[in-house]
């Protein structure tokens, strides 16, 4: 299919489709707008199909169609900037501040039972199936707010200056719900992936 | 010395800003003793190498 001394994309290999719907969810997780992640996704084959020549098979086509998407929802976000209203995501971003202080005692150090212990070969998991079923049903489980910030940082590769811009947050703000976020998913694949060891401080 | 709540914070901000020299000198101090502040820094790290693939779409076994 990406044969690169061939140097032709077959748009209508079945492997087509299966990347396409793969964008969709990508786009429908970013934007939680069904008619605009596929307007999103649509755009992006247009583009891929009209530079096909670009693509050299350096990366993996599907590798380098996801990155042409990455690009045409960030440009979508900065034209619709201030989805959420940034008071919205200071006050959603407060429900979930005790349950991470609850894990250190007074003095700010791990409670015995709450200590991260070491993941057995944790990069193995990522060509795991089941892992990235975990890692969904983490993503889901955290506040909406907090998982939206987490992902214009992570998955669209924002910096914090321009996500703090668009949500008209403070870049501190911004730091402590990507921290809430992070840990939240932390204690979720440790709960429900790597399973429990203790560790000692 | 940094407590371990403060050393959570830092192992999150580093991937988003470059941390001052005294951070980094305190944070290495702390890490050096603490198994468990050095083991939550290794799953921050993992945690952007899984969302990297992820928005690669490289999610699963390898396709192509």
């Amino acid at each position: 299919m990406n044969d690169a001394a061939v140097g032709r994309i077959d748009w209508n290999d079945p492997s087509i489709a299966k990347i396409r719907r793969d964008m969709l969810r990508f786009a429908q997780l970013q934007l939680r707008d069904a008619g605009a992640a596929e307007d999103m996704v649509q755009e992006a084959l247009f583009s891929a199909m009209k530079y096909e020549a670009s693509f050299a098979g350096r990366s993996a086509l599907k590798t380098w169609m996801f990155s042409i998407l990455r690009n045409k929802i960030v440009d979508h976000i900065r034209k619709s900037s201030r989805e959420i209203a940034g008071a919205d995501l200071v006050a959603g971003s407060a429900e979930d501040g005790d349950d991470f202080d609850a894990l250190f005692d007074e003095r700010g150090h791990w409670n015995p039972e709450d200590r991260p212990p070491t993941w057995a070969d944790p990069e193995s998991s990522l060509s795991q199936q089941q892992f990235w079923e975990v890692f969904d049903a983490c993503l889901d489980r955290l506040p909406p707010k907090t998982s939206r910030v987490f992902m214009m940082r992570e998955f669209l590769d924002l910096d914090t200056d321009e996500i703090c811009a668009e949500l008209g947050i403070s870049t501190s703000n911004c730091w402590v719900i990507l921290h809430r976020a992070r840990a939240g998913l932390r204690m979720c694949l440790d709960r429900d992936w790597f399973g429990q060891e203790d560790a000692p401080c | 010395m940094l407590s371990c709540k403060e050393v959570n914070r830092l192992c999150s901000e580093e991937q988003d800003r470059k941390l001052s020299l005294t951070e980094r000198i305190n944070l290495r101090m702390h890490l050096a003793i603490c198994k468990a502040c050095t083991n939550f820094r290794d799953q921050m790290r993992f945690l952007r190498s899984a969302t990297r693939r992820y928005r690669e779409g490289q999610r699963g076994p390898a396709e192509d």
